[in-house]
């Protein structure tokens, strides 16, 4: 088996036995990426000699019995909205293309005391907004699952890398389900953690009550490992929670035949939703669990056909406020020979922004405007409160709820992203999670008519990822690696 | 035709205080007046990509402390939102402010004009943040921002159309300035920004029930342009009503050298600020514990203050209310006393010369050159016959130019009264010699003259001749004439 098929475990333990060394790792990860990088466009910046440095230091940590982590000297990548100290931190957006934070994200920080290696920052939409990097001011990625008999699948970056060995783990985020939908697409594990368990300081903010940094990994062990790196209460942010569970790997392996697990009526009987390919898949996967002997019920989650209107007015109205702050006149991209203020701030964000920031901008704006607000953002927030009510009463009979993470095949997803109309209806399932802040996770669940992955979404309980990590880990035990 | 008489003025202020915290309300950076451009700034406080506002526990306690002295509710729940508008001196392009759940609410502050007491409404006081600066310099064509004041905590208090002078809004404002200085919540320092007021103005004659048209004044920086504001626009709306025109809903800017306002925008072009919930703070739950430990940990207010002076000290009502209305000055006044001084006295002392100095001088009542014990030893050498009331105010001037101790004055200069016979008869009877004609009418009954021969003795002496002396002296003199 080749180093780069490995996961963060089986590196750990070659690294720990003396087998490897950091730096040969890290130099086999890199060599890889020279490989097929130029395929696949996953990064949009790698600093070799940065990664090399640090594993030199990391090996000599892990010599010293310095640090003790699994994630040490593992190399990883980061999406390119989580701010890397002195590294550029674009965005995708020509509007930071030439941002380089003075500080680094808290989960930037855990990692480093962890021993991580970091290789570069990976590809997305321009300002996280979408799942395809259709939307990037770069580059569009490639699916590492294209063939030439099918047409081609855009993805993000981060599951890339997982998928084709660029990386052994990355970070995502997850605004209306990136993590999910491309971990999916790529057929590896994306956890959307509850909000508030991740810290969000350093994340260039796309819908601030919506935003988690999640892993990108390449199963649900190295899930666990990752999330106890990256969790808890972070005093520069907020709305970050600390919870008791300090090792979420411990609850892997357990028995979950006694658990309740649902099913939304709502995900799987919408024909003019769901794709046929993908509800088979997603059907299949079930049957085969509940020959394994879990237990699956159908329910009834009447609010749903308000999730994507609730989702769009609040993020669209945050992602205008958020979206404000490049004006021109602090940092980033300003436009040249402006006449006036007005000139200068038009000027800026028409040339700084692309399509997708400029549609949700605008519609932010209308969503939030003074004759707007209680029609449609004031109504949203109160759907969003029984939204999340409904599914957290339905979270007290199900341990966990299931579905898919994508109504649609990966090549139809990539066929309309850049056709809002139809690209906003994709997010129906994921986004719920968001507008409730509940944890969601994407694992591999077998593939549709065009070879393409298809991922089984999980739902749990607030800040009960311990739960929702054992349900997945069983699930993935019986459906296998997506190979 | 003049018919102001005929209308009633209705104002109602919007007053901003930066609080007195020693950090900024999101970040940690130094709130301090000055310093270098952009030296008190962070990622945080400039909006960089990637930070996050964490509120300051202070920037509550001290909203609460507000509230609290200005008989306002308190909101158990309460939380901040986002006020969306573009300007380079707004980092982030939104500013972060409370909307419909403010933290105090329903609150009052008393005044008393001529004689009668008059409750001003407060609609409510909520938290924010202050904006950076635009500095527009002499050697570049565009103007520099500097971020310094970004993210200095505010309160911004706003009353109810209770106000119907230029004198309410004066005292108003007085009142409220006093207790948030009491309170610590602010130094109110309007030549440093840290005190500012927006008015709005309508007028309506004395029949008519309902509110005319208001305008909004803005940039007004001190008490004075307030009140000439506030009289200027009350004259302007009356003569625009009187002449058959009308009053349009505006904002108006104060040009306070020329005394004259301008219309900035119409309310058809009025910001709509978008405000919703700001989610990168959670709301705030202010448990009723909390708010009984800021109440009893409140100081004594200008009100208590004033009326324990009045009791306790016999001042009148006037002095009370003057030294009351600064906390420095109070502060100052409490020291001296307890120094020592007799009240009144030291009363009079700082109603007199104190203030009129600090006026001639342009000197801020909490910037007074010289501690309060100078002024409680002045008054004891002044008691003590060591020197004379006119030499008394000699030495204060010094003391207040100098900061020097008065006793230390009084020795160098030599200006102990002078009080022995050997020294002052002789010059007693030199003014006798030169004033024949008011010696005459001394003799003549004319009793008035003593004072005048007396003040020439004084004058021959400098002021430092004990006054009973020499009265003495000149009476046994002029009785042997």
């Amino acid at each position: 088996m080749k180093l780069h098929e490995l996961d963060i475990s089986q590196l750990s333990g070659l690294i720990g036995r003396k087998e490897i060394s950091v730096p040969e790792l890290t130099r086999s990860v890199l060599d890889r990426i020279s490989e097929i990088e130029h395929k696949l466009g996953s990064y949009i910046s790698i600093d070799e000699e940065r990664a090399l440095v640090r594993a030199s230091e990391v090996q000599e940590k892990i010599d010293k019995g310095e640090i003790k982590s699994p994630l040490a000297g593992i190399p990883m990548a980061v999406k390119d909205n989580i701010c890397t100290r002195d590294m550029t931190t674009t965005c995708a957006s020509r509007m930071l293309d030439k941002f380089i934070p003075p500080f680094d994200a808290t989960v930037i920080s855990k990692l480093n005391e962890n021993g991580a290696i970091l290789l570069g920052k990976l590809n997305m939409d321009e300002f996280a907004m979408g799942s395809t990097s259709f939307y990037s001011y770069f580059k569009k990625t490639k699916n590492p699952w294209n063939s030439i008999n099918t047409p081609e699948v855009l993805c993000e970056g981060t599951p890339v890398s997982v998928a084709a060995g660029e990386a052994v783990y990355a970070l995502g985020s997850d605004t209306g389900g990136s993590i999910r939908q491309s971990a999916s697409m790529c057929g590896v594990v994306g956890l959307k953690p509850t909000y508030g368990l991740v810290s969000r300081h350093g994340l260039v903010a796309c819908a601030s009550s919506f935003d988690q940094i999640g892993p990108v990994t390449r199963n649900v062990r190295d899930c666990t490992l990752v999330l106890n790196a990256i969790s808890g209460k972070d005093h520069m942010d907020s709305t970050s929670t600390g919870t008791s569970i300090d090792d979420y790997s411990k609850f892997l392996g357990k028995e979950i035949k006694e658990l309740r697990i649902g099913i939304p009526g709502e995900f799987i009987n919408n024909k003019g939703l769901l794709e046929e390919g993908i509800g088979k898949v997603f059907q299949d996967a079930v049957n085969t669990l509940s020959g394994t002997g879990i237990h699956f019920e159908e329910f009834s989650f009447p609010l749903m056909e308000y999730v994507l209107p609730v989702y769009c007015i609040i993020s669209y109205g945050e992602i205008s406020s958020s979206m404000a702050r490049y004006d021109g006149i602090k940092f980033g991209y300003r436009a040249e020979s402006c006449e006036d203020l007005i000139d200068l701030y038009k000027k800026t964000r028409g040339e700084g922004f692309g399509p997708e920031v400029k549609r949700r901008v605008i519609l932010g704006t209308y969503f939030l405007s003074a004759k707007q607000y209680e029609k449609y953002y004031k109504k949203a927030l109160k759907l969003r409160r029984a939204i999340t009510d409904e599914l957290e009463k339905a979270l007290e009979k199900y341990d966990v709820i299931i579905g898919p993470v994508l109504p649609v095949t990966a090549s139809t997803f990539t066929e309309h992203a850049g056709n809002p109309a139809m690209a906003n209806e994709y997010d129906a399932f994921t986004c719920i999670a968001n507008l409730t802040g509940l944890p969601a996770m994407s694992i591999p669940c077998g593939r549709d008519a065009m070879g393409y992955p298809a991922g089984l979404q999980l739902f749990g309980r607030r800040f009960r990822e311990d739960i929702l990590l054992k349900v997945a880990y069983a699930f993935e035990q019986n459906l296998g690696e997506v190979k | 035709m003049n018919r102001e008489k005929d209308y009633e003025v209705v104002i109602g202020l919007e007053v901003h205080a930066e609080l007195a915290t020693s950090s900024k309300i999101f970040c940690s950076c130094s709130t301090e007046f000055g310093g270098l451009p952009n030296t008190h700034c962070c990622p945080g406080c400039i909006g960089m990509p990637g930070t996050l506002p964490v509120l300051n526990k202070n920037v509550v306690e001290f909203a609460i402390r507000a509230g609290l002295a200005t008989n306002c509710e308190i909101s158990g729940f309460t939380k901040m939102d986002r006020k969306n508008y573009f300007y380079p001196d707004l980092p982030r392009a939104y500013q972060i402010s409370q909307y419909d759940i403010p933290i105090c609410k329903d609150g009052f502050i008393e005044i008393e004009i001529n004689g009668v007491k008059k409750k001003i409404r407060i609609a409510r006081i909520h938290i924010e943040e202050d904006a950076g600066k635009l500095v527009h310099d002499q050697w570049s064509t565009g103007s520099l921002v500097d971020y310094n004041r970004s993210g200095v905590p505010l309160i911004e208090i706003v009353t109810y159309p209770d106000m119907n002078s230029a004198e309410e809004a004066r005292l108003f404002l007085e009142g409220l300035k006093a207790i948030l200085q009491y309170t610590g919540v602010s130094d109110c320092k309007m030549q440093e920004g840290s005190l500012r007021a927006d008015v709005n103005i309508s007028v309506k004659p004395k029949s008519q029930e309902e509110l005319g048209v208001r305008t909004e004044m803005k940039n007004l920086n001190s008490f004075r342009a307030i009140i000439r504001a506030i009289e200027a626009e009350s004259r302007r709306q009356i003569e625009e009503l009187e002449s058959g025109g009308k009053i349009y809903r505006e904002t108006r800017r104060w040009d306070d050298e020329k005394g004259v306002s301008f219309s900035m925008r119409s309310k058809e072009e009025a910001q709509d600020y978008r405000y919703f919930p700001e989610s990168d703070i959670p709301p705030v739950i202010i448990d009723s514990e909390w708010v009984e430990e800021i109440r009893k940990s409140l100081p004594e207010l200008p009100e208590t203050r004033k009326r324990r002076y009045m009791e306790e000290y016999g001042l009148p009502a006037y002095d009370a209310e003057i030294i009351t209305s600064s906390k420095a000055l109070s502060d100052f006044f409490e020291e001296t006393v307890k120094n020592g001084a007799n009240a009144k006295t030291a009363s009079n002392w700082i109603m007199g010369e104190l203030l009129r100095l600090l006026k001639e001088k342009g000197v801020e009542d909490d910037s007074i050159p010289f501690p309060p014990v100078h002024l409680a030893k002045l008054i004891d050498i002044i008691e003590k016959g060591i020197i004379t009331g006119t030499i008394a105010k000699k030495v204060f001037d010094n003391m207040f130019d100098s900061g020097k101790d008065p006793v230390a004055i009084v020795d160098e200069q030599g200006l102990k009264v002078v009080a022995d016979t050997g020294t002052l008869l002789p010059v007693v009877k030199k003014v006798i010699e030169n004033n024949p004609g008011s010696v005459a009418d001394y003799k003549a009954g004319k009793t008035k003259a003593l004072g005048f021969l007396m003040g020439q003795a004084m004058r021959e002496t400098k002021g430092k001749a004990d006054p009973k002396l020499i009265n003495q002296l000149f009476i046994e003199e002029l009785e042997k004439l």
